[in-house]
């Protein structure tokens, strides 16, 4: 087995007296999409947060790409080559769908911002960006609205730009938070082909609800419920586990 | 996104014209010989300085979101500093005076920068002022400072090494219009550079920003430092203008007149501080000719324009475009 991409070990988040992420441990490989599910509340989301530095964990340690990220800041771990997209939708709303993902390919530049070259040169003009920019857009299949602006797109194409903007980064590990929130059914199926496409060069965790999406997508699968990780497994597995049905699947599935 | 709203990046060609008017009437404005000509070059050279000390604060303001209601500290450290370095029998050099005044500013505004920029919001509004009130009591309280009175600045600076004799009211206006239009185009540059586009996305979402790799806090310091170096810069012209410096030029009043020039004007373009400093000087001359309560009459101008043209004077050239709605 490969070395994980990103190790998480013993993630503990308390809020005061309640645990939202209570001594989980994930290991994320290139080529497998890790899928986590969970009831409302479950901490999913919490834990996306705790990997990408958006919230410091109370406990545990997280290793990137061999490197400890614990506690560092967002901006940090991002340059170490992890990329997330978020639940709401996070964009800038007033720029073109090219400038919002410009701007994040831009990022890897790594430019200091007292280096007065940067303050006179154009953003429009490093042709390094743009072609990070234009792989992006192609693969978020958002080329044909690269000139739109953003605020003024469809909630579907609003979820690809949050995508498109996480790939302009280059990143080896991508952390999707429910990618497929409010899509119709087309725009699902052709996010879902996506999500298939950037596998082979990531390792990817994937908090979602849509559970055909999850079953289609998964590699592996990890349950959590208020907190912890009552589950995780192969697909399969975790779909014959009887206290995850009880606790989750519920008859349907059963 | 209000403040997103406001923004006319791309000046529309009506602006552009228009500028462009404006300057050529600047330029040719000292060759046309009238009565009391002496005065009006007087007065539109301060114009022109405090164009470019609301195009300073336009940077944090309307281009990376950062709204300092303690910018005029910055204005008034270089003005002071070429009082002190002046001597009172002969002028001083501009060109090791002038750096030093406005790195004094520079320096300032990267100490209290370094504090001020990790607020946010309201926060940042309260900061940045309490510490320019500091500023302004540290030489309003100090005797040695100049006290509540100020000093006199007994001569312009000596730029003879350049070919140039400020005493000369015809020269340093021109000198002051090129200055203007160096920091315009300067800034202009620096908005679409790979700098100024990460402002403009601090100012939109800083949060999505850290998300993709960007450590904000150096950006916005950055422009923070380089904002009060250009203040500093027009302070020191204001300063040689006027031949005086006192607190007020640090004042709470300043600071705030300039965030009204940069609102009234259009913000995030610097176009819009340009037109913003001109017309809130000369309504505020219009309303002080009027009446002693011109205090009232401004306001209600204010408000009046804030209603009338939500983008500024500038945006009331632009035609509206779909982004502006977000």
């Amino acid at each position: 087995m490969s070395e994980p991409l990103l190790s998480a070990q013993g993630l503990t988040k308390r809020f005061g007296g309640l645990a939202a992420v209570n001594d989980v441990s994930v290991d994320l490989h290139r080529d497998r999409i890790h899928a986590v599910i969970g009831p409302n509340g479950a901490g999913k989301s919490t834990l996306t947060n705790l990997l990408s530095g958006d919230l410091p964990p109370t406990a545990g340690r997280i290793l990137l790409n061999g490197h400890d990220i614990t506690g560092q800041s967002p901006e940090s771990i991002a340059r170490r080559g992890l990329g997330r997209s978020y639940q709401k939708t996070n964009i800038f709303l007033p720029f073109t769908v090219w400038d919002n993902v410009r701007l994040a390919a831009q990022s890897r530049e790594r430019h200091r911002p007292f280096n007065p070259l940067h303050w006179l040169g154009a953003a429009a003009r490093m042709p390094a960006v743009n072609q990070r920019c234009e792989r992006a857009l192609e693969l978020a299949g958002l080329t044909a609205r690269a000139q739109a602006v953003a605020a003024t797109i469809s909630h579907g194409e609003q979820r690809q730009l949050e995508i498109a903007m996480t790939l302009a980064t280059e990143p080896t590990v991508l952390l999707l938070d429910e990618p497929l929130a409010g899509m119709g059914a087309a725009e699902a199926e052709s996010m879902v082909a996506l999500l298939q496409r950037l596998k082979a060069d990531h390792a990817m965790l994937l908090v979602e609800h849509d559970m055909d999406a999850v079953f289609a997508l998964a590699d592996v699968l990890t349950v959590m419920v208020n907190g912890q990780v009552i589950a995780s497994g192969s697909p399969a597995d975790v779909r014959a586990d009887a206290g995850v049905q009880a606790a989750y699947l519920g008859e349907e599935h059963a | 996104m209000s403040a997103a709203k406001a923004q006319l990046e791309k000046l529309p060609r009506s602006a552009q014209f228009m500028l462009g008017l404006g300057a050529i009437a600047l330029a040719a404005f000292p060759l046309v010989p009238f009565t009391g000509a002496d005065f009006y070059l007087g007065m539109l050279s301060q114009m022109m300085i405090l164009a470019i000390f609301a195009m300073s604060l336009d940077l944090l303001q309307g281009v990376t979101g950062l709204v300092s209601l303690g910018h005029a500290a910055y204005f008034g450290l270089a003005g002071y500093a070429l009082a002190f370095l002046t001597p009172q029998t002969a002028p001083v050099a501009l060109w090791w005076t002038l750096p030093v005044a406005v790195a004094a500013s520079g320096a300032a505004a990267l100490l209290i920068g370094f504090f001020v920029v990790r607020t946010h919001g309201i926060y940042f509004i309260m900061v940045t002022m309490a510490f320019a009130q500091m500023v302004f009591y540290i030489f309003f309280d100090n005797k040695a400072l100049g006290g509540s009175d100020g000093i006199y600045v007994t001569f312009r600076p000596d730029a003879t090494a350049l070919g140039l004799d400020l005493e000369n009211k015809v020269t340093f206006y021109y000198v002051t219009l090129a200055v203007l239009v160096l920091v315009y185009a300067f800034l202009r540059r620096l908005l679409f550079s790979p700098f100024g586009r990460v402002l403009a996305g601090i100012r939109v979402n800083e949060h999505r920003m850290r998300a993709v790799g960007y450590g904000t806090f150096g950006y916005k310091l950055t422009a923070f430092t380089l904002a009060g170096t250009l203040a500093g810069l027009a302070g020191y012209l204001w300063a040689a203008q006027t031949g005086f410096v006192n607190p007020e030029l640090m004042g709470f009043h300043l600071s705030a007149h300039a965030i009204m020039m940069v609102i009234l004007g259009g913000m995030g373009n610097f176009a819009g501080a340009i037109v913003g400093a001109f017309a809130f000087e000369y309504v505020m001359h219009f309303f002080k000719d009027l009446t002693k309560h011109w205090q009232l009459l401004m306001g209600g101008f204010i408000v009046l324009v804030v209603i009338v043209a939500p983008r500024g004077l500038l945006g009331l050239l632009a035609r509206r475009n779909p982004g502006d709605r977000a």
